[in-house]
């Protein structure tokens, strides 16, 4: 199976300033790929880029094999979706929030597969609630419903749980490791938190000013890290 | 004081004996304003979303300014030129709209437009930057995001179209300059007030005006409970 995702010589640029520095990437179909590093590390950019939210000023990315260009085809960005670490929710009610994938795709609302997220992620008594009434862990979690009620092949996450409680973490990360699972979702996420990496990553890399570290398998990479940088980031130590 | 109490019975009177003459000139407010603002805004909302979405449009430096000139163009002066407009030696004057509820309501247009397009502007402006990348992460199309983020400034959209509702419906300068103020033609409310006024009769004329602004109370309830509705405070 080709990989998801081949980035070949990917560099971003905003202005003068060089964000993302890929000479080589592969992010296998069906793999939960962790990336960590600090701020500023260009981590959320490469997730635009991922999303084809953002074309590259240089370098290739080849999904499933086909090379994109600037004009990527509605039918696979639709199979992609992004949560991001602070969910923009549309002034609506919770049900109506996560019904709006399915509306944009012109599909006919499926309840049954919205009611499932709302249950699975516990928000079912919330259905009829308007979002501004949410709790910041609340909300996240309709941004998961509202990203997976479409069944996308791949899954973006940027700092999905950052500043939420244990018990949201726990849940968010029980959802999107089943989700790989059951329906081989590739997952992508990001996170400053190098403890969440290595609870769902099966495979983790470190980002430092727009590079690519060390990427390993999650046991290796915690267990055994090969770069100084990376051992130095696992002790705490400020790496930039 | 007197004047007041006189005024309220007055128009109490007024409606209680539903007066034929006053429900012409109510009748006449209310299409002319209605119809401007229905121009108005199915020009100024959508030319004002645009602008609002085109954060690095050429010119906007110098676009941005000139719509909120033109929202506060003074009404006498937006009736004298629609009047110069449409008066025979007009460019337009071959339409035959001087003195007509037409002409009124072109000039109402022009005074409730701008209003539009820039309270428009300014509420998909205010909308979260992020909101449009996030749509087109759950996969919408450009068009999609654009009707979208208009949707999620509905309640500053309302505002647009309270404010040009109340400046049009309470206009008199521009209605009175194109219209004539022509009895049983184009005499609408504000009209009719400077004219009784004018002829002394105080009483008349403040009754007509505790009309206008029960019109004006009405029509602003039902566009509050809209934005309440729109989860608005």
């Amino acid at each position: 199976m080709s990989p998801a995702y081949e980035l070949t010589g990917v560099r971003h640029c905003y202005g003068e300033r060089s964000v993302v520095d890929i000479p080589d990437l592969a992010i296998e179909t069906g793999e939960i790929f962790g990336i960590v590093g600090p701020s500023g590390a260009g981590k959320s950019t490469l997730l635009r880029l991922l999303n084809f939210l953002e074309v590259p000023t240089e370098g290739q990315i080849r999904y499933r094999g086909n090379l994109m260009t600037s004009d990527v085809s509605l039918v696979i960005r639709r199979g992609i979706t992004t949560v991001f670490q602070r969910p923009m929710l549309l002034r609506r009610s919770v049900a109506a929030n996560v019904r709006i994938g399915q509306r944009i795709r012109g599909s006919v609302p499926k309840d049954g597969a919205v009611d499932e997220w709302l249950s699975r992620l516990g928000l079912a008594d919330l259905a009829d609630a308007p979002v501004r009434t949410l709790s910041a862990g609340e909300a996240q979690r309709v941004a998961l419903a509202r990203a997976l009620v479409v069944n996308p092949s791949v899954l973006l996450l940027d700092e999905p749980s950052g500043n939420l409680d244990p018990y949201n973490v726990g849940l968010i990360e029980e959802i999107v490791r089943s989700e790989n699972r059951s329906r081989g979702t590739t997952i992508v996420i990001v996170t400053h938190d190098p403890f969440q990496a290595r609870r769902i990553a099966d495979r983790t890399a470190l980002m430092i000013n727009g590079r690519m570290g060390e990427i390993a398998t999650t046991k290796r990479f915690f267990s055994d890290p090969q770069h100084p940088e990376t051992a130095a980031f696992l002790r705490g130590d400020l790496v930039y | 004081m007197e004047t007041l109490g006189r005024a309220f019975g007055d128009a109490l009177g007024l409606l209680w004996g539903m007066d034929s003459t006053l429900l012409e000139i109510v009748g006449l407010t209310l299409q002319v304003t209605l119809v401007a603002l229905a121009i108005a805004l199915f020009l100024g909302i959508p030319i004002g979303a645009a602008i609002g979405l085109a954060r690095h449009l050429p010119g906007r430096a110098f676009l941005v300014p000139l719509i909120y000139t033109g929202m506060g163009l003074p009404p006498v002066v937006v009736g004298l030129f629609t009047y110069l407009l449409l008066s025979n030696r007009g460019p337009i004057g071959g339409l035959g709209w001087l003195f007509t509820p037409a002409g009124m309501i072109m000039a109402q247009t022009i005074i409730a437009f701008p209003l539009v397009l820039g309270l428009t502007m300014a509420a998909v402006q205010s909308v979260d930057p992020d909101l449009p990348i996030q749509m087109r992460a759950l996969g919408a199309t450009r068009r999609q995001v654009a009707l979208t983020t208009l949707v999620e400034s509905r309640i500053g959209v309302t505002a647009a179209v309270v404010a040009a509702y109340g400046s049009i419906i309470s206009e008199v300068g521009a209605v009175m300059l194109v219209g004539g103020n022509i009895e049983g033609e184009t005499r609408v409310l504000t009209t009719a007030i400077v004219l009784e006024t004018r002829k002394g009769n105080f009483a008349l004329a403040l009754a007509l005006g505790i009309i206008l602004l029960g019109l004006a109370f009405l029509t602003n309830l039902v566009f509050h409970r809209l934005q309440v509705r729109q989860g608005g405070p």
